[in-house]
């Protein structure tokens, strides 16, 4: 058995204007969390959408645990699951209605979906909110139901397209906690975000996508490893200005060299010190 | 094919979340229509021996399950542009075929809800007409023509905007001709032949006769089942389009 969930090979889509992606490849492995962090426009829904079948590709291939999705397109859909990044959950029915719909969707018996509806609602906390109307919840409420109806049929895939875009700080943990428990369950994940902080706490590995291409790929550690492991930040008058250093004792020494007239910090380097790079690169 | 019960079943739900206010925009039209022309200017007019009242009840009938079988097109325009549900039966592993069927279905569904309520006020105003199984099959069968059209069209339009425009153009003109409200014999003599090939007036005037004289050409019907068929095959190729 091969460790790879998903393959995609040199992925090409053009509109008639954009070319939104300009070939670009990577895999999966299973019960892997896998994200895609670039900037807006970069074309991390256009992927998403073009492997949940809802726009195809111009050129590329795409393979799900090994087969061909376009060869299996309906097998393909029953193994994944769709978070969009805009909330698509119809407003005048009910939470439980909802979800009803979606296990109809995916072919499960009703005794199922009942079973599954319990237990999704006690997983998102929202036992209680189960005969409301989805437009009567708040935003982080119908972001809780748009993820838990892909979970309804228990995907082997899960397409999170920016999870938590719009939400407060503390709902937003929540939910990556809400992720993680879904990871261990044995889903595989492929997120795009641009919180760096969510690829952080999140991934177990994240591709750089700027424009189209994918510019690196690797484990938040590792990105940040490359920079060095100490971050000083320096306030000048018309800049931030950032060093890397491996040992804490040259950050220290720079801090003082700057302290003087200068705001300065010392900190730990983030994924997002190694993303500002690559963006500084591809400027 | 099991699918098809998922959008069914949504559409059918919408619908009795609306179910008053449904019911009260389902009968102004035939109040408004058999009170105006039956009863305001038809009391004196008889066509072919029959009073304008008795004349009018089965083409209010075929135009009113017409209309309410393409006004799927509307929740389908909202679920497509606005609330993007749409996607979800796209990245669903049901069939074209079973979507299809699903929102024809519910469009058949409204048609039936609106004839029968039609059939209630008629009854109540106290006209009197045959009815039997094969009236309900010509209902059944243009209300699948149309519901078929309606999706279709959603389908085919790139905005909420255009849609307007297929309804005005095609359906409302179809409505007043397609025998419904008069005789097609007094059309001119060279849009004629069109407008009797129209399921509409196809379906008017196999309802007229068999609520007036309990007759009817199994022809007709089955001239209505071929173009259902094609209806059908029209709206899910459209489907397949909608793809971007
Ligand atoms: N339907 C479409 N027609 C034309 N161009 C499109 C379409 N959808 C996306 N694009 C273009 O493709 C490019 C990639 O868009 P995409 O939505 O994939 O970006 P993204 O990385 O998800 O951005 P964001 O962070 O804003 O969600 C953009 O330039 C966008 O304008
Ligand atoms: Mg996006």
């Amino acid at each position: 058995m091969s460790k790879i969930a998903l393959k995609v090979e040199n992925l090409v889509k053009k509109y008639s204007s954009v070319v939104a992606l300009k070939g670009i490849s990577f895999e999966i492995k299973k019960k892997e969390l896998f994200a895609l962090l670039g900037p807006n426009g970069a074309g991390k829904t256009t992927t998403i959408r073009i492997i949940a079948g809802l726009t195809n590709p111009t050129s590329g291939k795409i393979y799900l645990f090994g087969k061909s999705l376009y060869d299996n397109p309906i097998w393909s859909k029953s193994q994944i699951g769709i978070v969009p990044q805009h909330i698509n959950l119809d407003m005048e029915l009910t939470v439980e209605e909802n979800l009803l719909i979606h296990g109809l969707l995916y072919k499960l018996s009703l005794s199922l979906i009942k079973k599954r509806i319990s237990e999704l609602l006690e997983l998102a906390d929202l036992k209680e909110r189960k005969n409301s109307k989805i437009k009567e919840l708040s935003g982080g409420l119908k972001r809780r139901v748009l993820i838990i109806r892909a979970l309804m049929h228990k995907p082997k895939l899960l397409l999170l397209d920016e999870p938590t875009v719009g939400l407060d700080p503390h709902i937003r943990r929540k939910i990556w906690s809400f992720i993680k428990n879904i990871q261990a369950n044995g889903t595989t994940i492929l997120l795009t975000t641009h919180y760096m902080e969510e690829a952080e706490y999140l991934a177990d590995r994240v591709a750089f996508i700027f424009s189209g291409e994918i510019k690196a790929i690797n484990t938040p550690k590792d990105f940040i490893k490359q920079l060095g492991n100490y971050a000083v930040d320096v306030y000048l008058s018309d800049k931030l200005k950032t060093f890397y250093f491996k040992e804490k004792k040259e950050a220290e020494k720079e801090l003082l060299k700057y302290s003087k007239n200068h705001f300065v910090s010392l900190r730990r380097v983030t994924l997002e010190d190694a993303f500002l790079k690559y963006v500084e690169k591809n400027l | 094919m099991k699918g098809f019960f998922a959008t069914y079943l949504r559409e059918f739900l919408l619908l009795k979340k609306r179910f008053i206010r449904v019911l009260i925009s389902f009968s102004i039209n035939p109040l408004l229509y058999i009170f105006a022309f039956g009863i305001g200017l038809g009391k004196n007019i008889t066509i072919g021996g029959k009073s304008y009242l008795e004349f009018l009840i089965p083409g209010l009938i075929s135009a009113t399950s017409m209309m309410q079988a393409f006004a799927i097109n509307v929740e389908i325009n909202i679920a497509r542009f606005y609330l993007k549900i749409f996607e979800e039966f796209q990245s669903s592993p049901i069939s074209h075929f079973s979507y299809a069927l699903g929102e024809v279905l519910s469009g058949v569904t409204r048609a039936f809800l609106a004839t029968f309520i039609i059939l209630v006020i008629s009854f109540l105003a106290g006209v009197k007409f045959y009815l039997n199984f094969y009236f309900f099959l010509t209902v059944f069968l243009n209300a699948f023509v149309f519901a078929s059209l309606g999706l279709a069209s959603a389908m085919l339009i790139k905005s909420h905007a255009d849609q307007a425009l297929v309804t005005n153009f095609i359906i409302t003109p179809m409505m007043f001709l397609g025998g419904t409200f008069f005789p097609t014999e007094n059309l001119p003599f060279f849009i004629k032949p069109v407008i009797e090939a129209l399921p509409l007036t196809i379906t008017s005037h196999t309802l007229r006769s068999i609520a007036l004289y309990n007759s009817f050409k199994y022809s007709s019907l089955f001239i209505l089942l071929v173009i259902a068929i094609i209806s059908f095959m029209i709206a899910l190729y459209s489907i397949k389009g909608a793809k971007n």
